[in-house]
């Protein structure tokens, strides 16, 4: 442990309320902790700001997994396992279940939440990929009110995002509209498990007589922030699958990321095998 | 009655393990006992100029020790004793310890570690075997070398001339954690001027006692050491352990309370010993037929910032680096060097992987070139009893690779699946791969080791008929204590919970030599077997015991025994076989007392898109002479074989000057559930030697060939000619043709 | 100016092993230091800190989790088990058994957490396949067994327990 514990502070509000209201009070001075599992994690490394961290993991407010025939609302402490073990999400939203159940442990899916995934703002976390394909929407909630924004529009940069000190990630919404997508996720990790992705690919497309009618393509791991591949998909869009689309596809991903050097991988591993996995994908749609 | 050895008797500790109540070094507590912890030099190499005491820490609360407070000796005595327990004036590697801190608050010494600012004037460091062969920078003794020997056999370099064939290569393996899930710790007790008591997490009882005499300056007997339950070891707590026990009592002796150690996991895999990195050269002379004519091999090991155990490590590998073949001319070079990084260390293996990776990897590149299968090119040319290995000895026991090469590949189907993984890997993404290696490994301390070790053990029965084991041998997962159990019981003709091992405590029981080297089965194992017939001998012959005894009849021998002569002991030392020679000056001679053989078997998946390797299956076929627990062996072998899998792709060391940059379980990669393939163990049994029934050493043979197996494999699935562990993804994507080219 | 000693302890009540339990820690102090400093239940082991090992696997009201990422705050109201709270009196669980008839524990160190993740699957999945067990622990690292014998501890295990019903 090479924090000093007693420099840090917790509270645990009874309800969300309170807790909005905590945050308000002293906008900055408050940071919500969900499940722990990245930020214990900093502690224990000594790499924590020392100060007041609020426990959100209580709240019922947060919890809890919502079906309308059109969309499914998600709140922003549903664990990976409670993704993993919902049977409509594994029909509707595999993407989602597969990052859910490459996440960590089974330990650490039993504490690691949508919100904090989020909220966290690693780009090599593994749900963000999916839900950027499924056009996931967040609910951005304060003692103010709340407000609904895009998934994609979220994080500003490397571990930045448009979340106010004031605000929490309530809910987390997804339209039940991609059904019938061919669907593919990829994480490439350092081992097959309780691996942390080296890149992870999310990949959704509406066929319709062999040629892409429309596509969400997205990566983990090779930009500041999980990315979603707007100019490839723009690329895909309206084509028809061919080896040479595979291969305009391939550059137009090599155009649009900037892949770094870190002590898991490489700037051109991560590079190359982000454009394979989206071959990977394309063929598969030929399949 | 059935013999005991040879049977799968649970674990003599187990009950303790599986309900959480064996105490592990971290679980013993002591009043008043401080927390203490280690400043470490952040540069590779210089001169410390100031230590300096950052304000807002209550430094009046702490025990501050420095090198100026060690009361004698500023080393750490191992075989040479060139490294400070504490960097004085100087540095030679990052994570040096430098100044120790000790308070009753956990949270606080920590916070004070930080406060602790060292000022340094930076000296020029090298880090590779290149820069340190080439003399860059001068950083040991007079030319960077710690050691080198030469074996030689025949004569070399007249050998050339008459080759059909010749292929060199250059082979690198990388430095690997041992990383046991425990992390090293000690605690200490001490009464400064008196006497100095530790309990620890480690392999070497006496390796630490004999460092610490020295430091402290008293006598032997003021000096205690016992090994706490030991959370694995793999030859990572064989002398580390030796420097955080001085730490500790330093501490304890200062502050005059008892000081707990405990390394978290980042100090642990930054600070303590790896493998050793090594750069081995091979150049290979065949006949037309495929036979070995001359093999000259040079063999470099990494040894770190000080001398430590690199010449020992050093010796195996070059020892092992020409393997179980007959080859008329040898010469191998081995060398260890310096560079300023932390000291490389024992590691299972012992320097063994290192050069069997660089040989089986290059025999298979050999077989290419002389248009011979793999198998074909080692069939031609396995050494078989009565023939003479690289170092001259004579191989006395029955040794028969070619059976042990038929069995695995009969058990993994080797040579259908050679030929259609060729045939389906044209038109697959997924390219599948089976490869092999060939190897043997030497059981024991090399050459005379084992002689001038002169290990000891003792029996003692006590009046109710329970006979205690008392040997230096430490329990650390292997199953030291239930091998003892099963050896004894056995020759004493009793059941198994008639026996008890003691708790390893330098204070009364006798130095059996360190638990390394694959050799407490044999050598120590032999010797509890020859103290069990003593003792039960002197039952018999005082006439108190009858053949053909039960139980019950040895309790009433014991009581009657020890209440006529008081006890009733059996003390014994290891006395070398007759007709054993060893030559160290020449490195010739009987290196090992026995080997084990064997022949592994991989096969892999490479995943061209993302150049990730699967190893999908293994099979390991060994002869390790008489097994006595075949349960115990199999698990042995099969954690052996998922450390080598490791190794072969995973186990990367990112440093960045000197430091190991990915000290964390998420960054440094170990092989977890899902990783390991089905592993099929087979034994062959020849039993031979000193060992108990005939049983030869194992721990470490299953570290030496799986690499190279698993090597082979990825080599043969891709075409890639692959010449360094680990293969990670990142250095195979280079390699393979690039998919949409 | 010697300062550091700041926020103070909270009191945190819970059930630890099906006994109510109470505790004073840094809101922030991890559980597992709680376990192991203030209830004396060293049978939880520390491999790693970061969440990675699994040697201090708990259940936690039912779920496994590892017990160094829980801050003790979180734990008020909680029932946790241990791998103290795994046998009945002196009657091992089937897993412990299993454990020593398999040769599933060597250095013992992530023996506890093993037996954790191992109970915790078997209470969802009686009767799991391979492919679950080796899914199930892959959160526990062990060095010494290659995983080999571990599977065949939780395997036998559920054999011992019966046939699938």
């Amino acid at each position: 442990m090479r924090s000093y514990v007693p420099a840090f502070e917790m509270e645990a509000p009874r309800d969300l309320a309170s807790a909005l209201s905590r945050l308000s009070a002293e906008p900055g001075a408050w940071k919500p902790f969900a499940g722990g599992t990245d930020l214990m994690v900093l502690l224990e490394a000594g790499k924590l700001t020392p100060g007041k961290y609020l426990s959100i993991w209580q709240l019922p407010e947060l919890r809890g997994i919502e079906f309308a025939s059109d969309r499914v609302t998600l709140g922003a402490l549903t664990t990976y396992t409670q993704v993993r073990r919902d049977p409509v999400l594994a029909a509707e939203f595999p993407l989602l279940c597969r990052a859910a159940s490459e996440t960590g442990s089974i330990a650490t899916q039993n504490r690691g939440t949508l919100g904090g995934n989020i909220a966290n703002g690693s780009p090599a976390a593994d749900s963000p990929p999916a839900l950027l394909v499924y056009d996931a929407e967040l609910e951005l909630i304060s003692s103010q009110g709340s407000r609904w924004i895009p998934y994609n529009i979220f994080h500003t940069g490397y571990k930045q995002s448009v979340l106010q000190p004031n605000e929490l990630i309530a809910r987390i919404r997804l339209q039940r509209n991609k059904q019938n997508w061919k669907q593919h996720y990829h994480k490439v990790g350092t081992r097959r498990a309780q691996a942390i992705s080296k890149v992870c690919f999310a990949g959704v497309a509406e066929m319709e007589n062999g040629q892409i009618k429309d596509a969400r393509i997205a990566f983990g791991s090779i930009k500041p922030t999980p990315f979603r591949a707007t100019a490839t998909e723009a690329v895909l869009r309206g084509a028809k699958l061919s080896l040479s689309l595979i291969l305009s596809a391939r550059e137009a991903l090599a155009r649009e990321i900037a892949p770094i050097d870190d002590i898991r991988s490489t700037s051109r591993y991560r590079s190359v095998v982000a454009q394979n996995l989206l071959a990977e994908f394309l063929e598969k749609l030929s399949a | 009655m059935e013999r005991l050895i040879g049977q799968s008797v649970p674990r003599k500790e187990g009950l303790s393990k599986v309900t959480g109540t064996a105490r592990y070094i971290d679980d013993i507590e002591f009043p008043e006992m401080l927390h203490g912890v280690t400043v470490r030099s952040t540069i590779p190499r210089g001169h410390i100029k100031e230590i300096c005491f950052d304000s807002g820490i209550p430094w009046d609360e702490f025990t501050i020790v420095t090198a100026k407070d060690i009361p004698a000796n500023n080393y750490v005595a191992l075989i040479i004793n060139d490294q400070p327990c504490l960097a004085d004036q100087s540095v030679n590697h990052a994570e040096e310890a430098i100044v120790l801190l000790a308070h009753p608050d956990k949270y606080l010494v920590e916070e004070a570690r930080c406060a602790v600012r060292i000022d340094y004037e930076p000296l020029p460091p090298i880090f590779t075997i290149a820069d340190s062969l080439a003399k860059k920078e001068i950083v040991w003794g007079q030319d960077n070398i710690f050691k080198s020997y030469s074996v030689d056999k025949g004569d070399v370099d007249s050998a050339w001339a008459d080759a059909a064939f010749i292929v060199e290569g250059e082979y690198e393996t990388g430095a690997q954690e041992q990383f046991y899930i425990e992390p090293q710790g000690i605690i200490a007790r001490a009464i400064a001027g008196e006497e100095v008591t530790v309990w620890g997490s480690l392999q070497c009882p006496y390796y630490v006692h004999k460092a610490l005499v020295p430091i402290f300056g008293l006598p032997k007997e003021r000096i205690r050491v016992v090994q706490a339950e030991t959370g694995g070891g793999f030859g990572g707590k064989e002398e580390y352990p030796s420097m955080i026990a001085a730490h500790a009592a330093l501490l304890a002796w200062k502050s005059g309370k008892p000081v707990k150690m405990i390394y978290d996991r980042a100090e642990d895999m930054v600070a303590t010993t790896k493998r050793h990195p090594s750069r081995t050269h091979h150049r290979t002379a065949l006949t037309r037929d495929g036979k070995f004519l001359a093999m000259d091999i040079d063999f470099v090991l990494d040894g770190g910032a000080y001398y430590t155990l690199s010449p020992v490590v050093l010796s195996r590998g070059t020892i092992h680096a020409a393997g179980p073949y007959l080859c008329p001319n040898v010469r191998v070079r081995g060398r260890a060097v310096a560079t300023n990084v932390p000291p490389h260390g024992a590691f299972r293996g012992f320097g063994a992987p290192q050069s069997v990776f660089a040989l089986e990897r290059h025999l298979d590149r050999v077989a290419a070139a002389v248009g011979l299968a793999p198998d074909e090119l080692r069939r031609r040319n396995f050494i078989q009893q009565g023939q003479t290995l690289a170092v001259s000895q004579v191989i006395r026991e029955k040794t028969d690779m070619n059976l042990l090469m038929d069995r695995a590949f009969e058990a993994c189907d080797y040579h259908e699946k050679r030929a259609r993984f060729e045939r389906e890997n044209a038109h697959s993404i997924v390219k599948k791969g089976i490869g092999f290696a060939a190897f043997l490994h030497g059981a024991g301390f090399t050459g005379s080791g084992e002689e001038y070790l002169a290990s000891e053990a003792l029996l003692e029965a006590t009046p109710e008929g329970i006979v205690r084991v008392l040997a230096g041998s430490t329990e650390m997962g292997q199953g030291a204590n239930t091998i003892f159990t099963q050896i004894a019981a056995d020759a004493l003709g009793l059941q198994c919970d008639l026996i008890e091992v003691l708790q390893p405590d330098t204070a009364y029981v006798p130095n059996s030599g360190p638990t390394v080297a694959s050799r407490t089965t044999m050598i120590v194992g032999g010797l509890v077997e020859s103290a069990a017939k003593n003792l039960q001998r002197t039952l018999l012959n005082s006439g108190l015991l009858q053949p053909g005894y039960d139980c019950a009849a040895f309790a009433q021998a014991c009581r009657e025994y020890t209440g006529k002569f008081g006890t009733l002991k059996s003390f014994v030392k290891y006395r070398q076989p007759p007709g054993l020679k060893w030559d160290d000056e020449k490195y010739r001679g009987d290196a090992y007392s026995a080997y084990g053989w064997a022949v592994y078997v991989a096969e892999v998946s490479v995943d061209t898109r993302t150049a990730d390797v699967c190893v999908d299956n293994f099979t390991a076929v060994q002869d390790v002479g008489k097994i006595v627990n075949p349960m115990m062996a199999t698990g042995q072998v099969e954690g052996g074989v998922a450390q080598g899998i490791g190794l072969a792709i995973y186990e990367n060391v990112v440093w960045k000057d000197g430091r190991m940059m990915n000290s964390q379980m998420t960054n440094y990669i170990m092989p977890t559930s899902l990783d390991v393939p089905p592993i099929r163990v087979i034994f062959v049994e020849f039993p031979f030697g000193v060992g108990p029934a005939g049983a030869k050493g194992i721990g470490e043979l299953p570290l030496d060939g799986t690499a190279p197996a698993v090597a082979n494999a990825i080599a043969h699935a891709t075409g890639v000619d692959i010449n360094r562990v680990p293969v990670t993804p990142e250095v195979l994507i280079e390699k393979l043709e690039p998919l949409y080219a | 100016m010697p300062e550091c000693p700041r926020g103070g302890k909270v009191r945190v009540s819970c059930t630890v092993n099906g006994k109510p339990a109470a505790f004073e820690a840094n809101p922030m102090a991890r559980f597992l230091d709680v376990l192991r400093e203030e209830l004396r239940l060293t049978g939880t082991k520390e491999g790693c800190g970061e969440g990675e090992c699994g040697a201090c696997a708990i259940e936690m009201n039912g779920e496994l989790v590892n017990s160094c990422l829980v801050p003790a705050l979180q734990v008020e109201g909680a029932s946790i088990r241990t791998i103290e709270g795994i046998a009945r009196g002196s009657t091992l669980d089937a897993v412990q058994q299993s454990f020593l008839d398999h040769g599933g524990a060597q250095c013992g160190i992530c023996t506890p957490g093993m037996i954790l993740a191992a109970v915790n699957l078997l209470e969802r999945y009686p009767h799991p396949s391979e492919a679950q067990v080796r899914e199930a622990l892959a959160g526990n690292l062990c060095r010494c067994t290659g995983y080999i014998k571990i599977f065949d501890s939780v395997l036998g295990a559920c054999r011992e327990a019966g046939p699938p019903r």
